[in-house]
């Protein structure tokens, strides 16, 4: 695979697996005087995981939240199944979305973030059916299923009437997996889920992941410093540095054998 | 100077009348500044500046003008636009706008604390604006700021006596009347001091209580 950027090289990367579900087309992010996402242009094709690492501020947890829009790119464009994340076609032009808009889009993309962030004032129950009661405007018995059903597969059944005060850190990061995916998205984005996590509880947390990337079709983006997850789960691995994709490729390919010397001086630092 | 128990009988009456108007002032009053500072302090946080700067700067304009001037301009200026209440009406839509300023801060210091990741999960979740509000933010923020509130419900409380100043009937008026009437002023004006600790100071200790229980 190539170690460089240009929009060709990216797109040589063939989609295997039916279509492409997120575009980002030559999207530059910066923060102050900081770029930190340079010109990026990558797509991801439905149902992959793919696995982004590289060394800290490299920008992998940015192309995370520049997918969940808690971050807006300052130039190109972000496609999530040929739709326009943040910008809207208004008479042949692009213009910035609107919050409407947006949030149609977004709905596709769900996030588990590395400090839970589960609402402490909400049982775990309500936790996972708030979402979809008031937004995709399922009944309350119906989410309600749906929650238990998750909870099964998270492990957590008895705790459904705790709040998340009352669970560990492992539970609670299991809990917000379940939210996430109560939402049914065709993206789960996973930004360093285990790191805040005392060791451990990492386990539990990973072997929930494990299970869902086989039994679902639902297309991962994971940033994680577990190496031996990634080489598990990833159809794909990007090594990122300095905002730039360095190199792309198989779980096998990149932690066998990379071609870039950036990538095996991380990978001899990291495993 | 003797103490004259009969004065004292004798101003009960007074005396109950101007306690009604003084807690209908402090409760009614503390209930429009918390309603009235929860909107400007959500307006403080409007995706938009033309909301933004428009409430901060009202605000901080009865912020910092006195309770006493916004009574007499309310009282009296009101009126020759055509504007006319009571002067009880008057007085209470004073305190409540006045203290609404100040709850407003503490609301905004109690939202500005929730964790940025709830909004984050709001977001995530695609929760919209209004939800965001109503079920994430504020039942966190707001547990928070109980007992910063209170401390403004017993401020109202002793701001009250300022309603004197525009003619309504509360406590302080009443003892004044009163010793204007029969030229003994030391009981009634002693009656209203003590009346004043007697519901502060519980209201205090409830405060706190609830502080305790709320602030773990």
């Amino acid at each position: 695979m190539s170690a460089d950027t240009t929009p060709s090289n990216q797109e040589a990367n063939p989609p295997v697996d039916g279509k492409e579900l997120i575009r980002f087309d030559k999207v530059t992010k910066r923060f102050g005087s900081n770029t930190v996402l340079d010109d990026l242009t990558f797509g991801v094709d439905s149902g992959k995981h793919v696995t982004l690492i590289g060394p800290s501020g490299s920008g992998k947890t940015t192309i995370l939240r520049l997918l969940m829009t808690l971050l807006k790119p300052d130039e190109g464009t972000i496609r999530v199944n040929g739709d326009y994340l943040t910008h809207e076609e208004r008479g042949g032009k692009l213009v910035p979305a609107g919050e409407k808009h947006i949030r149609e889009v977004r709905k596709n993309i769900g996030m588990v973030f590395q400090q839970f962030n589960l609402f402490p004032n909400m049982k775990v129950l309500r936790n996972i059916t708030e979402a979809p009661v008031t937004v995709l405007g399922l009944s309350k018995d119906e989410a309600e299923s749906r929650a238990r059903d998750l909870l099964e597969l998270v492990g957590l059944t008895e705790h459904l009437d705790k709040y998340p005060s009352q669970l560990s850190g492992g539970q609670q990061q299991r809990v917000a997996i379940a939210r996430a995916l109560a939402m049914r998205p065709q993206v789960l984005l996973l930004d360093e889920v285990t790191s805040a996590l005392d060791p451990e509880l990492v386990a539990g947390v990973l072997d929930v992941l494990r299970d869902i990337a086989r039994s679902t079709d639902i297309t991962m983006l994971c940033v994680t410093h577990e190496m031996n997850f990634a080489r598990d789960i990833s159809d794909q691995v990007m090594m990122f540095d300095e905002g730039h994709i360095i190199e792309t490729g198989s779980a096998e390919k990149i932690f066998g054998d990379p071609d870039h010397a950036r990538t095996r001086e991380f990978l001899s630092a990291v495993l | 100077m003797n103490w004259d128990w009969s004065a004292v009988t004798d101003f009960m009456p007074r005396f109950w009348d101007g306690v009604l108007v003084t807690l209908q002032a402090t409760v009614i009053g503390s209930l429009i500044s918390f309603t009235l500072g929860l909107v400007w302090a959500i307006a403080f946080r409007a995706p938009t500046r033309f909301v933004r700067w428009p409430v901060t700067i009202v605000t901080e304009f009865i912020r910092n003008t006195p309770l006493l001037v916004q009574l007499f301009f309310l009282f009296f200026v009101l009126p020759e636009w055509g504007i006319q209440f009571s002067a009880l009406t008057t007085g209470i839509i004073a305190i409540g706008l006045h203290y609404s300023t100040y709850t407003a801060q503490v609301y905004r210091a109690g939202i500005d604390a929730v964790p940025v990741g709830q909004w984050e999960a709001a977001t995530a979740l695609s929760l919209p604006a209004r939800r965001t509000w109503t079920a994430v933010i504020l039942p966190q923020a707001i547990r928070r700021v109980v007992p910063a509130l209170g401390n403004y419900v017993v401020s109202m409380l002793k701001d009250t006596p300022l309603l004197a100043g525009i003619g309504v009937l509360e406590m302080l008026q009443q003892s004044r009347l009163e010793g204007a009437a029969t030229f003994q002023y030391t009981e009634p004006l002693t009656v209203v001091g003590i009346a004043f600790i007697l519901i502060a100071y519980p209201a205090s200790l409830l405060l706190r209580a609830l502080e305790r229980r709320l602030v773990r």
